[in-house]
């Protein structure tokens, strides 16, 4: 019995580290390329990026990032399966945080564009079809992932091209592009905030110990997209304008009022990562304390806020001691990207990835800003996208799929071999 | 070193470069004017310090031309074509290269012209030298265009411009028969060969406002995809 204890505070204690290891490396890379498009385009600085990725990331992780902690959890495995044995549950998921946290290290390392959501359910899939048996997968929910991957980006395109195509009938292509600007741009916010609010309320406000029926959550969702419109009405009606800049580029002040929207969506973007992707450090942690904790399979738990809320730190810190370099260097490097741009890529993002955090898929919340800014240059509307990196970045995830499902099993056997 | 690949996803806009290209041929094509008028006044120093300066210019231009071309390889995904852009840029610097021999020519054979002939003469450089003007305006629009989308008031915007870029360049064919017909009444009083070289000289300038209009042409290519 003694014995027993020892072990699962081994287990919980490895599994708090990998997790915050990987949360952290979530914080620490993988948030750049969502603030970067804003401080890129001169929207934000890097300081109120800091600011805005820590307060919305972390709101996302613990308001709306429930569902996809639970697909990561058991939705991938058959937990049926590991009914006999939960031990194996336990190496298996430890194996997969290692395996996709040194997957994104050497991949870093290397420069290679591979997403945290591809490593980790490619490090699943692994270990439980070499590991445990090919019944031991549930080949279902992982199609349905695989599925949304290439959809995630299509749906993204498609949107930021109807909000592109949109803002250039409201506002570009007019008579008066700066006064129509101003007119609009607190409808899109409205659109913003109500979409990622309602899905929100819908099933992240329980575990804060808030119930609401259909009607109020509708009625809050309507509040909430109101009141960040009129907050951006009030910042709109603060942008100084620059007649001098005006003379070289005919947009310049267009653009200054859609870099003060772009705050806005920043902030959605920071949200959609967070609601998605502090899954892939949360998941797994929350399936080994489970296990660790009842000695069983609790496949009808919950996952406890307070992994949440760990996930969400450690993406904060993750941030604060080394994301914001990369947010910085990423940020000077994204020159050829204006607000306009930037604001039509990012609003289509963000919903799409909170959609897909709303039905517990995991998605890649870079494919999916690809996929926006794809949609947006098919609009006619960028000057340049290299094709090459594109394929490069949509090619990567056949690469990490079995990579990280590779040294998933290696860890798992490894682990398998300490502890029996 | 942090690394991201949605910087790499952008590739640099050969819009700008392609206008700076543009204004440096204008630069240069812009001392035609003062070439003439050295010409006119048999002010040999002047001649030879415009056609230092387009000479400058077109090598300037050509460094800025192959930079162009290096920086813009097939993988790029543009709202123009890339052969479009490589053809106005080739057609930009047509312009310059033929400002060059008009100025290599007039100082290599010493040139002047009839005083029957040279005011018309200036006039007509001067509209040669409009045409180059407004083709640049035209070119400075792409970036306005870009923003738009290669949509509406700005589009209209741009086919107004084209418009007088034609105007001008009619204006030049009308200037160009005018100097013919004054030139032929001229050709037995004159040497042969500075006959034939003065009518040389007439159509290279006119090749200069020829040029410009081809650089609008493509650009409403660009406008009609």
């Amino acid at each position: 019995m003694e014995f027993f204890t020892d072990t699962t505070m081994i287990y919980i204690a490895l599994a708090a580290i990998f997790g915050i290891f990987m949360a952290w490396g979530i914080g620490a890379n993988d948030v750049a390329n969502a603030m970067a498009t804003s401080v890129g385009s001169k929207a934000i600085t890097i300081k109120q990026a800091l600011i805005l990725a820590a307060v919305f990331e972390f709101a996302g992780a613990y308001l709306a990032g429930g569902q996809v902690t639970e697909t990561i959890r058991k939705g991938l495995v058959d937990m049926d399966a590991f009914g006999t044995n939960p031990d194996m549950l336990v190496w298996g998921m430890l194996a997969s945080l290692l395996a996709a946290g040194t997957w994104l290290l050497i991949a870093s390392m290397r420069g290679w564009p591979v997403s945290t959501t591809h490593s980790i359910v490619g490090a699943i899939v692994g270990f439980a079809a070499v590991g445990v048996g090919v019944d031991a997968v549930n080949w279902g929910t992982v199609g349905t992932t695989a599925v949304s991957w290439v959809f995630s980006p299509v749906i993204a395109g498609v949107v930021a091209f109807l909000i592109f195509m949109s803002i250039q009938k409201l506002v570009l292509n007019t008579k008066n592009p700066l006064q129509n600007a101003i007119k609009y741009g607190p409808f899109y916010l409205f659109m913003v905030g109500f979409v990622l609010s309602l899905l929100t309320t819908k099933k992240g406000l329980k575990h804060v110990g808030l119930e609401l029926n259909e009607s109020m959550e509708f009625l809050l969702a309507v509040l909430i997209g109101i009141v960040i419109a009129l907050v951006g009405r009030v910042l709109i009606g603060k942008v100084k304008f620059d007649q001098q800049a005006e003379k070289r580029f005919h947009f310049a002040n267009v653009e200054k009022i859609f870099a003060v929207l772009m705050v806005f969506t920043a902030s959605a973007m920071a949200f959609a990562h967070g609601s998605n992707d502090v899954a892939n450090a949360v998941g797994p942690m929350a399936a080994v304390i489970d296990v660790a904790q009842s000695g069983a399979m609790a496949a009808k738990a919950n996952v406890p806020s307070w992994v949440l809320l760990v996930g969400a730190i450690g993406i904060v810190v993750g941030l604060a001691t080394y994301g914001y370099k990369v947010i910085d260097t990423v940020g000077h490097d994204i020159t050829e990207l204006t607000p306009s741009r930037g604001f039509s890529a990012e609003i289509s993002t963000a919903m799409t990835v909170v959609m897909a955090s709303y039905t517990g898929i995991p998605v890649s919340t870079t494919h999916t800003l690809v996929g926006a800014i794809l949609g947006v240059g098919f609009a006619r509307g960028i000057a340049a996208i290299d094709l090459r990196v594109v394929g490069g970045i949509f090619m990567s995830w056949v690469v990490t799929l079995p990579a990280g499902a590779f040294l998933s099993v290696l860890f798992f056997y490894l682990l398998r071999g300490i502890f029996v | 070193m942090p690394k991201s690949h949605i910087a790499g996803l952008f590739g640099k806009s050969p819009i700008r470069p392609l206008q700076e290209h543009m204004y440096c041929v204008y630069k240069g094509v812009k001392h035609l004017i003062m070439l003439v008028e050295g010409m006119n006044n048999d002010d040999e120093q002047q001649i030879t310090a415009a056609h230092q300066a387009i000479v400058e210019s077109e090598h300037l231009a050509d460094d800025m031309k192959k930079d162009l071309r290096h920086n813009l390889p097939r993988g790029f995904f543009m709202p123009v074509d890339r052969r479009d852009l490589l053809d106005v840029l080739w057609m930009q610097d047509q312009i310059i290269n033929q400002a060059k021999d008009i100025a290599g020519m007039v100082v290599g054979r010493k040139m002047r012209l009839h005083d029957s002939m040279s005011t018309l003469f200036q006039q007509y450089t001067e509209r040669c030298v409009s045409a180059v003007k407004q083709a640049l305006q035209v070119i400075n629009e792409l970036d306005e265009l870009v923003e738009t989308g290669f949509r509406g008031i700005e589009v209209e915007t741009v086919e107004e411009m084209l418009k007088e870029l034609s105007r001008i360049e009619r204006q030049t064919d009308e200037c160009q028969v005018e100097l013919r017909k004054i030139l032929f009444t001229l050709e037995d009083a004159l040497r042969p060969t500075d006959v034939m070289f003065t009518y040389r000289l007439i159509e290279w300038m006119g090749r200069v406002a020829d040029d410009s209009q081809r650089v609008g042409s493509r650009l409403q290519l660009m406008l009609a995809r």
